[in-house]
């Protein structure tokens, strides 16, 4: 370590170069610099336990679930020699026996029965997604494959007649890579044909694309409505004075903080033909007994149940905006001869841009996501996406679809949520 | 707001519909829930006033619905369950979150938006797709239907309202304390527990009250994740509603409202100590 060579004008201990030194002889400039990265290194050890922690329990089985809707090992792993055979076939026939030969080579490599039939399984659901009955073909052929003889074209074709169709080869030959786009095809309601160019499915097979829709026009509409309620209540907080909008203020965090189960039920309870609106319309005379309204367990319900659950995320960013607009401004229009109207119009109701996008993007991202709800209180026409979602990865199985729906959604979401940070920036989510 | 002298009548005509409306839309909000609290003590399993409720006869009545509550072994269990997932989820994010946000909230942190956003993601990703995620996750490592898994998956939803209050009450601290007390000769960990944390605990508590609540009224990660053994509170309701619904579920709720009043006070007070001490530090 240099030791103080000289001393500037000011007395300052510098070395042979003039540069200024600490106490201890280290030049300032690398103290300081050392100094720095120690206090960088302490904010970084105190972020880096979390950071971790969201990182392995939450970022990665995202990025897993997400690998999934491309990730294709079943045909690769179960029909290797099969695959290599099918590198020379068009296509458009039935292919040669050397191809069923290979096919036969790569079932018989376990001679054990049931580890045979383990390993096929898996071969069978995802072949079936693409072609219905190519998963009983698989189940079928694996189980008689022991007794099969040359020519084995023939053994096949008797054992199921898919294999006597180019069909189920071009779905082999297709997913016969390690990578696929064909779960992103399927969520998109299209299919291959048979020239392998993706298009359209028939009409009464497309689901997925209407629901993404239906989806978009749910969370939509119940923007909309929680615009319509939360507007005039934010306004109406925001003029009174503190200790009243705070008191009134627990009608809107009072929702907000009780669980969404018993919101939920709470709108079971009062929609459902028995429940108690229909009983009060029924008894008022309004309604005769057989003229009950459906409320609740088609979209109508969606929209009630989620407006109401919504609404607070309206109604706290529209609030902490309209508290800042000075009153003035409007006596000002009035007073240089605008109407009320025009003076809401044109002066009062600019301002509140700012609230309403936020408080709008915050409810379409919370509601194009929302699963309980519309699974409880949604029926038929009332389900979401997520529903669809949930579905495929608990009834159906089928994971890569599932994957390929939640990413589409995902990236939807963080989409909207990059435009809500531009538009609001992330510090103004307030809570409560 | 009183009404001014200059005021006409169609002013006046507007100015009580505007209350009107606004009255109906408070009572849009609050209705459907303290409509659950006398429907819970109905002596009939319907979901509806009978004539004896609306004339008060008190035959019309009963606690029948509580005494199914109190007397059932998978509701006792999901109490028990929700309350133990809670309290664990709450201290793992509350910890873990307290530090990230002390870390975030140093001027020499690097990469601090990106950090940041990818602290608060659990709050932006669609519930369904953390469930997802989780559920492929947890059942490859074997922690899926364990508390372990319940409480991991909870605690990291929890993290982003610790990040997000305490980075906020953190934003009006004043780092020459700390700096005082280092100068006075404390070491780090004192400095910690004697002048940052008296002042940014209210944040503290209140992100940790929302983290709780988050883990308490959580139930997509807990069907995705949970087995018959960890079933919470709303995954038992969410059975009772699907399956076989009885007004057990409207005591229940009754009880849930209750519990959040409690919890909206604490909040609420919390809040305004923040703002008086606030109010009276010096800029």
């Amino acid at each position: 370590m240099a030791m103080a060579d000289a001393t500037d004008q000011h007395g300052a201990p510098t070395d042979s170069k003039g540069r200024l030194l600490t106490s201890d002889g280290t030049p300032l400039r690398r103290a300081l610099e050392r100094a720095n990265r120690r206090r960088k290194l302490t904010a970084l050890a105190l972020v880096g336990p979390l950071l971790a922690f969201i990182l392995i329990f939450f970022a990665f089985p995202i990025a897993q679930m997400m690998w999934r809707s491309v990730d294709n090992p079943q045909v690769v792993d179960a029909l290797p020699r099969t695959l290599e055979a099918l590198q020379a076939w068009d296509g458009r026939d039935v292919p040669p026996e050397p191809v069923f030969a290979a096919l036969h080579a790569d079932m018989m490599e376990d001679l054990d029965r049931t580890r045979r039939e383990q390993k096929f399984g898996p071969l069978g659901i995802r072949l079936n997604y693409e072609l219905s009955a190519a998963r009983s073909a698989i189940s079928r052929t694996a189980r008689s494959v022991p007794g099969f003889e040359a020519p084995y074209r023939d053994a096949f074709t008797d054992a199921h007649r898919l294999w006597g169709q180019p069909e189920l080869w071009r779905v082999i030959k297709r997913e016969g890579r390690p990578l696929t786009l064909s779960y992103y095809v399927a969520a998109l309601d299209r299919e291959y044909d048979e020239f392998g160019d993706i298009v359209k499915r028939d009409e009464n097979r497309r689901i997925y694309v209407n629901l993404f829709g239906r989806t978009l026009a749910l969370s939509l509409a119940i923007t909309f409505m929680t615009f319509l309620l939360g507007f005039p209540i934010a306004y109406y907080l925001s003029i009174l004075p503190m200790r009243h909008a705070n008191l009134l203020m627990i009608a809107v965090l009072l929702p907000f903080w009780t669980s969404l189960l018993v919101r939920t039920s709470a709108w079971i309870v009062l929609l459902q033909q028995q429940g108690v609106i229909n009983n009060t319309l029924v008894a008022l005379g309004i309604i005769g007994d057989d003229g009950r309204f459906s409320l609740i367990y088609n979209q109508t319900g969606t929209i009630i149940a989620m407006t109401h659950i919504l609404l607070p995320f309206m109604v706290l960013p529209l609030y902490s905006v309209m508290r800042t607009i000075p009153p003035s401004y409007m006596r000002a229009a009035k007073s240089l001869g605008a109407t009320p109207w025009t003076a809401f119009r044109r002066v009062y109701f600019p301002q509140t841009l700012p609230g309403i996008g936020a408080g709008g993007v915050l409810v379409f991202i919370i509601s194009i996501g929302y699963y309980i709800t519309p699974a409880l209180v949604g029926g038929q026409s009332g389900r979401m996406i997520s529903n669809e979602i949930a579905r495929h990865i608990q009834q159906s199985l089928n994971w890569g679809l599932a994957a390929a729906l939640g990413t589409m959604l995902l990236v939807g979401v963080l989409v909207l949520y990059w435009l809500y940070n531009r538009l609001v920036g992330a510090d103004s989510l307030k809570l409560g | 707001m009183s009404m001014p002298a200059y005021f006409t009548t169609k002013d006046k005509i507007w100015h009580y519909t505007f209350r009107v409306i606004c009255f109906a839309i408070f009572f849009f909000l609050l209705a459907p829930i303290l409509i659950m609290i006398p429907l819970s003590f109905n002596a009939q399993p319907f979901f509806t006033f009978t004539r004896e409720m609306l004339t008060l006869n008190p035959e019309g009545y009963s606690l029948r619905w509580y005494q199914d509550f109190f007397s059932s072994d998978s509701w006792m269990r999901s109490i028990r369950n929700s309350f133990v997932i809670g309290i664990a989820a709450t201290i793992v994010s509350t910890t873990l979150g307290t530090l990230a946000a002390l870390g975030l909230s140093r001027s020499e942190m690097p990469a601090k938006g990106l950090i940041m956003g990818i602290l608060i993601s659990p709050m932006i990703v669609p519930l369904i797709i953390s469930a997802a995620g989780m559920f492929f996750f947890f059942s490859s490592i074997n922690i899926a239907q364990t508390y372990l898994g319940v409480i991991l998956a909870h605690a990291a939803l929890g993290t982003p309202f610790v990040v997000i209050t305490v980075t906020a009450t953190l934003v009006g601290f004043d780092q020459s304390l700390t700096r005082a007390a280092a100068n006075l000769g404390a070491s780090p960990t004192r400095t910690f527990f004697k002048i940052t944390m008296p002042l940014i605990l209210p944040g503290v508590i209140s992100g940790a009250l929302f983290a709780f609540i988050t883990s308490f009224d959580e139930i997509v990660v807990v069907l995705f994740v949970a087995g018959v053994e960890q079933r919470t509170i709303p995954r038992e309701m969410w059975s009772g509603i699907r399956e076989d619904i009885s007004p057990t579920i409207l005591a229940v709720a009754t009880i849930l409202v209750m519990i959040s009043i409690a919890l909206l006070t604490v909040v609420e007070l919390l809040r305004r100590r923040g703002e008086r001490l606030r109010g009276l530090s010096p800029q």
